[in-house]
């Protein structure tokens, strides 16, 4: 704030507190001259009396302004002035968060220098981590890790970048970004149903449902040739996935973003981007391990 | 007797009215309307109530969701049935204060039916989705220029009926309902500046925390001017008036109305606490907040102790009774507002439905009762009516809306502290305690208990209504009258009083 605009917002406060004062102190004395206690004014039959202000009402006035000056003295308040306490918000945050820290950090460091295998034996540690989980990853991933669509289901044993412990740490601490592009022109609009009922051919569930079954052979040999030519790559020959590239396993039904026809067609026509933010530097070592304990302990049961 | 009384006894017929050589039609279209849009209004934060509870009473239709009915609700019920209820008193008590007509009838009509414009073009707009997304300032720029134009027109009514009063004196009525018309219209033409991109949709000039101070000096002041000034216009002129007593204390009025007007305007930033507001702006809307409560509780105990000697009136008048609970809700809320203001108190209560019942002890206690007690006394007047066509039904209407407004303000604050502590509350490795969901669970049966109790406070405006149409529509003359017409007693009071 510029030294103007500083003076200005001190100038009016002081104003319109001296102000406030001189109308109570000023209207408190003044008394009509008239015996029957009213003002004479009559407004549509309305008589107006002319009693004294209540004392209490007039005390807890001037205490207010009394605590309000006392309180612009010690806080912030006056244009650039910080106040006699030295307080700010940004402070009492910073003071704050460093003592929850601390507080926070004691019932963490007893799990300091685990692995993520141990953690996840440990009951305490699993509790610790699921609580971690709920506050930090649940929005997507669900309150117990049961996914959704385009958020990894982490309750079964099917993991798009891997479910041992050093891979599920590495997701949560540096993030994922997985990359599957638009497919819709490389193909040719007439071969993408093709593509799709080969896709669904690959997963048993996924044939079954879509009737995979009544599917003209020739045409699902047309979608067959079609990826092995472009969807090997990631996606492998019999569709298991590569954890490597974070490209999910076609073979089994477990479908990220649906497994109808369509949705799938729409997959891989239009592409996808699925994205697992880094948070290292959000959350401690110790919390990113506490947490992968708890994701592990997830298909650990299944 | 006045020739339009004597003529009204002599041919009397059901839609008779009275006019006493003031324009009351206004006055009258204005009333009628008050109760239509009270109805409109609550009956959509009825439904509203109900979608939180269940979601799936709005069939997946967008014009029928929470978030587009939600602003039509604040909006009807604080422009529509509470502007209505502004423009009614205001007009009548101008009038009747300064024994003088409206300057022009023409000019009144066109408030009228401009203002009308205005709700309809909200209640189309809102459902649509039109939103300038400022909250109490959602209308889309057309219809701010509207408002904008019929509140010149309306500040020109007023002011000018003021000027060619026939008294010497203005009354303190007329001063809170001239802050009120002056304040609002500066309030609203600052927090609206806007670039437009098409029609229905605009940029506001402000961005960041300079915006969201704007908004909170307009919307903070929306409550100080709007539902406080000018509601506290109405009950300098209703209270005494229906208690047939005398105002309690002059100078007490002088010094809360210059100190109300002059701090309510700085207290804006306590809605913006632990923002990106700075740190002095929040300090100085905290203690201006605080400072602000006596100047709010001169209006009380400015009703209240016209009372004195007159307490017994209470037992037989529900009219009073409205009156008289709508300034005990006044200064309740008035109380709760300063407290909320502190920093700490506002740490625990900001975000939850604490507030909504904050606003609701507001609304519904003060500038709802106060006004169904202003539209009691005004409609016999107006029509030419002798009382109401039941006071049972008065008192009926007085049960059901303290009991509604008592449930509605008791469950959310129940809901606030449940949900500000489930926030707040985490475990001793630093994690949240309660997910957010848990929190929304944990206020069903407090949106359940609101909704029982808007609904009840929803079906005695219904009663009231029909209370209104009933004593419109029944032949029965006023005998006599509760206001003198002009030129009679109390010019030649006045005269006597300032010779």
């Amino acid at each position: 704030m510029t030294g103007f605009w500083s003076a200005w917002v001190i100038g009016l406060t002081i104003i319109t507190l001296i102000l406030l004062v001189w109308l109570l102190f000023a209207t408190r004395k003044i008394k009509v001259e008239r015996d029957d206690n009213t003002t004479g004014h009559v407004y549509d039959g309305i008589v107006e009396e002319d009693n004294p202000l209540p004392a209490w009402w007039f005390n807890m006035f001037v205490l207010t302004m009394i605590f309000g000056v006392g309180y612009l003295i010690a806080y912030p308040g006056m244009g650039s002035f910080q106040g006699m306490l030295g307080w700010s918000s940004a402070n009492e945050h910073d003071r704050r968060a460093q003592e929850l820290e601390e507080s926070f950090a004691s019932s963490i460091s007893e799990f300091h220098g685990l692995g993520v295998e141990q953690l996840a034996a440990n009951d305490r540690a699993v509790n610790m981590g699921r609580r971690l989980f709920s506050t930090n990853c649940s929005v997507c991933h669900g309150s117990a890790g049961q996914g959704g669509f385009g958020f990894p289901k982490l309750d079964d044993n099917d993991w798009q970048w891997g479910g041992s412990p050093d891979q599920i740490v590495h997701s949560i601490a540096k993030g994922r970004q997985a990359m599957m592009i638009a497919w819709k022109d490389i193909l040719g609009p007439q071969n993408l149903p093709l593509v799709a009922s080969y896709v669904a051919s690959l997963s048993e569930g996924a044939a079954a449902r879509n009737n995979i079954s009544s599917v003209a052979p020739a045409d699902l040999a047309k979608g067959k040739d079609l990826y092995m030519k472009n969807c090997v790559a990631c996606h492998g020959a019999d569709g298991s996935g590569n954890q490597l590239l974070g490209a999910p396993a076609l073979n089994d039904d477990i479908w990220l973003y649906g497994g109808s026809l369509s949705e799938i067609q729409v997959s891989f026509s239009a592409g996808r981007n699925g994205q697992m933010p880094a948070h290292q530097g959000l959350l401690s070592d110790d919390k990113i391990n506490l947490i992968a304990a708890y994701v592990l302990s997830l298909s650990a049961d299944q | 007797m006045s020739e339009a009384l004597s003529h009204e006894h002599a041919g009397s017929n059901v839609t008779a009215v009275v006019d006493d050589g003031y324009n009351y039609k206004v006055v009258r279209q204005f009333t009628v309307m008050t109760v239509v849009w009270g109805i409109v209004g609550m009956g959509v934060g009825v439904y509203i109530a109900a979608l939180m509870i269940w979601p799936q009473l709005s069939l997946d239709l967008p014009w029928l969701s929470f978030g587009r009915l939600r602003p039509l609700h604040t909006n009807a019920v604080i422009f529509a049935f509470g502007g209505s209820a502004l423009f009614a008193s205001s007009l009548f008590v101008v009038q009747r204060t300064c024994q003088a007509r409206l300057i022009s009838d023409g000019l009144a009509s066109t408030v009228f039916w401009g203002w009308m414009l205005v709700i309809v073009a909200a209640a189309v707009s809102l459902p649509l989705g039109i939103n300038s997304s400022k909250e109490y300032a959602e209308l889309e720029w057309p219809i701010d220029i509207l408002i904008t134009i019929v509140w010149v027109l309306y500040a020109i009514l007023y002011f000018g009926t003021i000027m060619k009063r026939k008294v010497e004196h203005i009354y303190v009525a007329n001063w809170f309902f001239g802050a009120f018309i002056v304040t609002v219209a500066v309030l609203h033409i600052v927090n609206s500046l806007a670039i437009p991109v098409s029609m229905g949709k605009s940029y506001s000039i402000y961005s960041g925390a300079v915006d969201a101070m704007v908004q909170w000096w307009y919307g903070h002041n929306a409550v100080g001017f709007f539902l406080t000034a000018g509601f506290l216009g109405m009950m300098y002129y209703f209270v005494p008036k229906q208690a047939e007593r005398p105002v309690y204390s002059y100078r007490l009025s002088i010094v809360h109305f210059w100190a109300l007007v002059a701090v309510y305007i700085w207290a804006g930033p306590h809605h913006l606490h632990y923002t990106a507001l700075p740190d002095w702006a929040q300090s100085l809307g905290m203690v201006m907040s605080l400072i602000l409560l006596a100047p709010s509780w001169g209006g009380m105990i400015n009703g209240m102790m016209t009372l004195s000697g007159a307490w017994y009136k209470l037992r037989t008048d529900p009219i009073l009774r409205f009156l008289i609970v709508s300034l005990s809700f006044y200064g309740m809320s008035t109380f709760e507002g300063p407290m909320m203001s502190i920093k700490t108190v506002n740490a625990l209560s900001h975000y939850t439905d604490w507030t909504i019942g904050h606003v609701h002890s507001g609304a519904l206690g003060w500038v709802a009762m106060i006004s169904i007690g202003t539209m009691y006394y005004l409609v016999p007047v107006l029509f030419g009516r002798k009382q109401m066509y039941s006071i049972a039904w008065i008192n009926w209407h007085f049960w059901m809306s303290t009991i509604g407004t008592v449930l509605y303000i008791a469950s959310m604050w129940v809901n606030g502290i449940v949900q500000g502590l489930m926030w707040r509350a985490y475990n001793a490795d630093g994690t949240l305690t309660y997910s957010f969901v848990e929190s929304v669970q944990a206020s069903y049966p407090g949106y359940l208990v609101r909704l029982i109790g808007g609904g009840i406070f929803f079906s005695g405006m219904l009663l009231m209504a029909w209370n209104m149409y009933k004593t419109i529509r029944t032949e029965q003359v006023r005998d006599v009258m509760k206001v003198e017409p002009m030129n009679s007693s109390d010019q030649a009071q006045m005269q006597g009083a300032t010779a």
